[in-house]
């Protein structure tokens, strides 16, 4: 690749967290998240689904370097900012800002909204009182709240108000990347609605390019271009939102896109969609799916499949794609049959 | 159309207000709820935060905490007996026994410090009047009911020893180890994972249909009531706004609110640019909109829903729907 469009890039991203233990000498750390890459083109949405525990939030932080990766490349615009040190790291944050799930947590209760937005105006010396109240007030009429709303405290706002100031907050640098951790998971229905098509049109407005983290699969189908799934600590499958919707082929994916309630009562589910938990969840080898994979063979408990690409732009980590393809489509003819 | 009408109902709530009577002034967290249970049906109460739907819950088992909360009028019929006017003595021999609860979180629900089967044979020896032995035998026969595996093993197991989906399940066979004839369940799978939710949801089903036993189920989360329900009551601001079965709420509502709620979810098949949205936002239950309390995000609304509050009107059979103008929704 001479020339792309890539804002970021990640290649062999690491994080293990170790247990500290007084009395053993347990040095096995736990993979949080175990070699992952991927490239997020500049205006494009990537979304990054999994369950809890699958290490997308610890991605998320550590590509922001808002937590120490353990090894791996992350380059930014071309530039390697896996080893930049404090002061160069400081230079390079307006760029890359972060939404979190939890808009009652991640707002200083003591602060008011208009402190909360303008303070990253402040520290990197972007603009100062006037200029600054200006420029909160444009960005709180950006996110859909009023000017006046700069004078109330955090805690006097609904949380998906709340929401709305931490991405005024987000935006109020101009930044080219942010990457956006459950952002509609703590709020109403209603209101994810509505947060989504604010984050949507922010994109179109400013060009922005966002990592867009969520369990709901409904939510990132919504909102992206392309999806990479994550299954304990790695992408098991990833490829462009309408044809891995359409097109599942990891079966990790498949289960996940089952289990979705369809919103339609005549199309309940009443089979079983995992096998049942029985010993560890991890194995030590072979692929991490395999305890719970409804197709798993004995090759799965040696050997670890590699993340291949079997279409273009969509690359699956499974063993057997050809044999569940198969069965699957010899299951859509019986249907037709039957 | 609806088998379990003919039946005599389990459970009938009539006119229930529940308020919170705070230093800042009066919650009327849930105003005017009538709505009834069948035996060995699901009947889910869904609606957003605050809108009284756990409330509701919690008044039928009268575990509102007081002061603040005081159910200030309402009459609730359980097989036979007016739970408003029972002693507590006697509420306690229905709590847990007759009516069970499970909680949105099994992590603050159960308790850390004993075993699971402890906290399964608790119940078991209040109110069955078992052995201890016998009790054990009951909570493994519960574990292994709920599909937990090795339930010999696991009865001995820590709280903190299980995963999340484990912990609901043993949460669920905690609540049904005395054959209860009404589950109240309280967001049972919110805090699990999709493919965990999925399970859960569909062993609750299996059971109930087993045992015949009916469940109320409260959730935000329409998608968790298509799964499982049977009919469905949508509430916002304390009130119930629409009413029917669960084909007739997905297929042909009659409420604006309900609307919104399905067309606020993104879709899996086509691609919209935007989604639809529910302007505004939950009024604030302190001080609620006069009329319709629906009236100030409503696209229907006219100069009468600002006057006064509509009644449920009846669409059809047992389809109702709290909107003066809900020939013209849908």
């Amino acid at each position: 690749m001479a020339q792309n469009n890539f804002l970021i890039q990640i290649r062999d991203l690491k994080k293990y967290f170790y247990r500290e233990r007084i009395f053993s000498s347990d040095k096995k750390p736990i993979r949080a998240v175990d070699g992952i890459s991927f490239s997020i083109q500049k205006g494009e949405t990537l979304g990054l689904v999994g369950e809890s525990g699958c290490g997308k939030t610890t991605v998320g932080k550590s590509i922001l370097r808002l937590i120490e990766p353990t090894s791996g490349e992350i380059i930014f615009k071309d530039q390697n900012i896996s080893l930049l040190g404090r002061e160069a790291l400081r230079r390079l944050r307006p760029h890359m800002q972060f939404i979190f799930q939890d808009p009652y947590e991640s707002l200083n209760p003591r602060m008011k909204a208009g402190e909360i937005v303008g303070e990253g105006l402040e520290v990197h010396r972007i603009a100062q009182r006037k200029e600054k109240d200006r420029r909160v007030s444009e960005l709180l009429e950006k996110v859909g709240l009023h000017p006046q709303d700069a004078l109330r405290y955090a805690h006097e706002f609904s949380g998906g108000q709340r929401q709305r100031i931490g991405i005024a907050r987000a935006i109020s640098l101009n930044p080219e990347l942010i990457v956006a951790d459950e952002p509609v998971s703590a709020l109403d229905v209603s209101i994810q609605a509505q947060i989504l098509n604010l984050l949507m049109d922010l994109r179109d407005q400013m060009g922005l390019t966002y990592l867009f983290i969520s369990h709901d699969l409904r939510i990132v189908k919504h909102i992206s271009d392309r999806v990479a799934v994550m299954y304990m600590g790695k992408i098991v499958e990833t490829g462009g939102g309408e044809n891995l919707f359409q097109n599942p082929l990891h079966p990790y994916t498949q289960v996940l896109l089952r289990a979705i309630p369809k919103l339609d009562p005549s199309r309940r589910k009443e089979e079983a969609l995992l096998k049942e938990e029985h010993g560890p969840i991890l194995p030590d080898r072979g692929c991490l799916f395999q305890p719970r994979c409804p197709h798993h063979r004995e090759r799965c408990q040696i050997e670890e499949p590699l993340l291949l690409e079997e279409e273009e732009g969509h690359l699956v980590a499974c063993h057997f794609i050809n044999l569940i393809i198969t069965k699957r489509s010899l299951k859509n003819v019986l249907s037709l049959v039957g | 159309m609806n088998q379990f009408l003919e039946k005599k109902p389990l459970l009938e709530v009539r006119f229930l207000s529940t308020h919170f009577f705070t230093e800042e002034g009066v919650i009327r967290a849930v105003e005017n709820v009538s709505f009834e249970i069948h035996p060995g049906e699901i009947l889910s109460l869904v609606g957003e935060s605050g809108c009284g739907k756990s409330v509701t819950g919690l008044s039928i088992l009268r575990l509102i905490p007081s002061p603040p909360g005081r159910i200030i009028n309402g009459d609730i019929q359980f097989d036979g007996m007016k739970l408003l006017e029972l002693e507590e003595k006697e509420m306690e021999r229905v709590r847990g026994n007759e009516i069970s609860m499970i909680f949105q979180e099994p992590m603050t629900s159960l308790n850390p410090v004993f075993t699971i089967g402890n906290q399964i044979m608790e119940a078991i020896l209040l109110h069955q009047g078992l052995h201890k032995i016998e009790a054990r035998k009951r909570a493994i026969e519960m574990l292994d009911r709920v599909k937990i595996p090795f339930p010999e093993m696991r009865v001995d197991a820590y709280p903190h020893q299980l995963s999340g989906g484990m912990r609901q399940r043993a949460m669920i066979a905690m609540a049904l180890s005395c054959q209860p004839k009404l589950l109240i369940a309280d967001e049972p799978t919110t805090a699990l994972d999709v493919t965990i939710q999925a399970e859960v949801l569909r062993l609750l089903r299996e059971i109930q249909r087993e045992m015949g036993m009916a469940v109320m189920l409260i959730t935000h989360d329409l998608g968790v009531v298509t799964e499982i329900a049977d009919r469905v009551a949508v509430m916002y601001a304390g009130r119930i706004v629409e009413y029917a079965p669960i084909e007739t709420i997905f297929g042909q509502m009659r409420h604006p609110y309900t609307k919104g709620l399905l067309d606020s979810i993104p879709q899996l098949k086509e691609r919209r640019r935007r989604l639809n949205t529910i302007p505004g936002q939950v009024p604030n239950p302190m001080n609620l909109p006069e009329g319709c309390k629906f009236h100030p995000r409503c696209y229907l609304m006219v100069e009468e829903c600002k006057k006064e509050e509509p009644p449920l009107f009846r669409v059809n059979g047992d389809h109702f729907s709290r909107c003066i103008r809900w020939q013209e929704c849908y």
